[in-house]
C-alpha cells in the first residue's frame, strides 16, 4: 500500500529531515511511526499526501508513483487518503455534520448518500447526537473524533494519523487508538505517527522508529 | 459553501455515470445559492460594492447614450460646408469669371456663386450703415468673392481643410475662408467625445474590475482556513475557485443592475425638460434610452466583468494558499 525506497527530504538550507528512508506498509496493516519531536514523522506523512515533495527516492502509494505526479492529480490522490491531523483542522464556522460531510461534497456525492454516509461516520465515532452542534462546543477528544469521522467518511483505503492523541489524557488516547484499530480491522491500511510509546507498545502492532531522519526499525513486530 | 447542497437528491442509491455531472451541477447550484446568501449576509458591504461598480458602469454607458442621441440629432440637420474664396484685390472681373469657370469644372465642387466687388460693397453699405465713410473712399477696397459649395457636404474637418488649401492655391485666388457650420463642429465634437468616452469607459471598467478583484481577495483571505482544509481533503482548484467566481458574477450582475437603474432614473428625469425644449424648437426629437436589449447587454457585461475580476483575483491569490 505504501512503499518508500531510499527517500530523502532535504530543505534548501541544507537541513536533512529524512535520510534514505525505506519501508513498506502492506494493505490492511496498522503501523505506528514513532520517534522524538523533530525526528521527521510529520514530514514523512506529508510526503504521502504530497504536502511536501521528496528530494530523492521513490514513493509509491496505492500502486501510484508519487515522484513527478503533476499538481492537478494531487486532489484525486488526497481524496483516496483519509488524514487525521494533530490540530484537527476543523472548520469552526459550520456544524459538525458539515465538517464531516466536506470530503463527500468534494467527491460530488449525491445528497441522500451524503446524509447517510456522514451519519454513519458520526455514529461510528459516537457523535451522531451532536451533528447539528458547532465544533467549538466539543472537547478536544471529541474534536479529534470529528476529525477521524471526516477522514473516514469517504471510505478511503488508507488512513494517516499525525499525533492523533497529541493533547489528550491517557484514557481518551486509548479510546482514539482503539477507534483507529477498528478501522484497520475493517480492512483499511492505517499509519499512525505518535510519540506516545507507552500507549502504542501496548497495542501489539508493528512500530517503525525514526531518529534524526533515519529509520531505526522498519520491520519486525513491536 | 456552508449552505447545504440544494440540488434535488438523486432518486437512486447506486452510483451511475450520471452522478458526476449531477454532482458537478449540484455544486454549481450550491455555489450560486451560497454566493447570493453570502452577499445578503454581508448586505452593507455588498451594497457598497454594487454601488461602486454600478456608478463605474453607469458613467460610460450614459455618456454613450448621450452620444448616440447627439448622433441621431445631428444627422437630422443639414450641415452644408461653404467656402468663401476671395480673389486677389487686383484681379479683374474677367479673371473672376475665369476662376469661377475653373471651379465649376472641378469634381469636388457642387456649385459656385460669384459676388463681384461692387455687389459686395453695396451689400456692405446696406448692412453696416457706414455709408458716409465708404463714400469717402477713393476706390472699392473689396475683392471679388466666389462662394463655393463642395460636392460632399458632410466632409470631415480634415478633408475640408485640405480642400480649402487646394482652392486657395488656384491662380488668382487669394484667401479662402471655410464656413464650418456649427453642425460640423458638433460632429467633430462628437467624434472627440467618442474617443473620450472610450478612454474614460476603459478606465472606469478597469476600476470596477479591480474593485471586484479586491473584494474577492478579501473574501479569499476571510476563508483561508476553509480553503486550506478543502485542499487537504482533496478539493480540486476548480472546486475551491467556484464559489468565488459565483460571488464575482453576483457582484458584477448587481453592479450592472444598479447602473441600469441609475441610467433609467436619469433619463426619466431628463425626458420632460427635453421634450419641452424640443417643442420650443419645433423638433420632434425624443431621447432614446437603453431599451431592453441594451439593458440585458449591460447585465451581461456586468456578469462578464465580475467573472473576470474574480478570476484575476482567484488565480493570483488562491494558489498562494497551500496547506502545510
Amino acid at each position: 500500500m505504501i512503499r518508500f525506497e531510499r527517500v530523502s527530504k532535504r530543505y534548501t538550507q541544507g537541513h536533512t529531515v529524512l535520510d534514505e528512508i525505506s519501508f513498506t506498509v502492506d494493505s490492511g496493516e496498522l503501523v505506528f511511526l514513532t520517534g522524538r519531536s523533530g525526528a521527521g514523522k510529520t514530514t514523512l506523512l506529508k510526503l504521502i499526501i504530497l504536502l511536501e515533495r521528496a528530494s530523492r527516492g521513490q514513493i509509491q502509494v496505492n500502486g501510484q508513483n508519487l515522484t513527478g505526479l503533476p499538481l492537478r492529480k494531487i486532489p484525486r490522490l488526497r481524496r483516496n487518503i483519509g488524514v487525521v491531523f494533530q490540530d484537527h483542522q476543523l472548520l469552526f464556522d459550520r456544524s459538525i455534520f458539515d465538517n464531516v460531510a466536506l470530503p463527500l461534497r468534494i467527491a460530488g456525492c449525491s445528497r441522500r448518500e451524503l446524509g447517510k454516509r456522514t451519519r454513519a461516520a458520526l455514529d461510528k465515532v459516537g457523535l451522531l447526537s451532536r451533528e447539528r452542534d458547532m465544533p467549538i462546543t466539543l472537547s478536544g477528544g471529541e474534536q479529534q473524533r470529528v476529525g477521524i469521522a471526516r477522514a473516514m467518511v469517504n471510505k478511503p483505503n488508507l488512513l494517516l494519523a499525525d499525533e492523533p492523541t497529541g493533547n489528550l489524557d491517557p484514557e481518551l488516547s486509548a479510546e482514539i487508538m482503539s477507534l483507529l484499530e477498528q478501522f484497520s480491522q475493517a480492512g483499511t491500511t492505517v499509519l499512525v505517527a505518535s510519540h506516545d510509546l507507552a500507549l502504542i507498545s501496548r497495542m501489539r502492532h508493528r512500530i517503525m522508529t525514526l531518529r534524526d531522519g533515519r529509520m531505526l526499525t522498519a520491520s519486525g513486530e513491536y | 459553501m456552508s449552505a447545504g447542497a440544494t440540488g434535488k437528491g438523486a432518486s437512486h442509491d447506486r452510483a451511475s455515470w450520471l452522478d458526476v455531472p449531477r454532482a458537478w451541477l449540484s455544486h454549481h447550484w450550491a455555489c450560486a445559492v451560497a454566493s447570493i446568501r453570502h452577499l445578503l449576509h454581508t448586505a452593507f458591504t455588498s451594497a457598497m460594492t454594487w454601488l461602486v461598480i454600478g456608478i463605474a458602469l453607469a458613467l460610460p454607458v450614459s455618456m454613450l447614450i448621450a452620444l448616440d442621441n447627439a448622433h441621431r440629432f445631428s444627422s437630422r440637420l443639414d450641415s452644408p460646408v461653404q467656402l468663401s474664396l476671395f480673389l486677389d484685390p487686383e484681379q479683374t472681373l474677367a479673371a473672376a469669371w475665369q476662376l469661377q469657370q475653373t471651379l465649376e469644372e472641378r469634381e469636388d465642387v457642387a456649385s459656385t456663386r460669384l459676388v463681384t466687388k461692387e455687389e459686395a460693397l453695396r451689400e456692405f453699405q446696406e448692412l453696416s450703415g457706414f455709408d458716409d465713410i465708404l463714400l469717402h473712399l477713393e476706390e472699392n477696397p473689396l475683392p471679388h468673392l466666389i462662394v463655393v459649395s463642395p460636392a460632399d457636404p458632410r466632409m470631415s474637418a480634415g478633408a475640408a481643410a485640405n480642400w480649402q488649401s487646394e482652392l486657395q492655391a488656384l491662380p488668382g485666388a487669394g484667401r479662402a475662408i471655410l464656413d464650418m457650420e456649427w453642425v460640423q463642429r458638433l460632429n467633430s465634437l462628437i467624434r472627440l467625445s467618442e474617443r473620450l468616452v472610450a478612454a474614460v469607459g476603459l478606465l472606469l471598467t478597469l476600476g470596477a474590475l479591480l474593485v471586484v478583484g479586491n473584494t474577492i481577495r478579501l473574501a479569499i483571505e476571510n476563508r483561508r482556513q476553509e480553503i486550506v482544509v478543502i485542499k487537504l481533503v482533496g478539493g480540486s482548484n476548480a472546486f475551491v475557485r467556484r464559489p468565488f467566481l459565483y460571488t464575482g458574477v453576483a457582484y458584477g450582475l448587481g453592479g450592472a443592475l444598479v447602473a441600469w437603474l441609475v441610467i433609467a432614473a436619469t433619463l426619466w428625469q431628463l425626458e420632460e425638460p427635453l421634450r419641452s425644449l424640443a417643442q420650443d424648437y419645433q423638433s420632434e426629437f425624443t431621447l432614446l434610452g437603453l431599451g431592453w436589449k441594451g439593458g440585458l447587454s449591460l447585465l451581461m457585461a456586468g456578469a462578464v466583468l465580475g467573472l473576470s475580476g474574480s478570476w484575476l483575483s482567484v488565480s493570483r491569490h488562491l494558489s498562494r494558499i497551500q496547506p502545510r
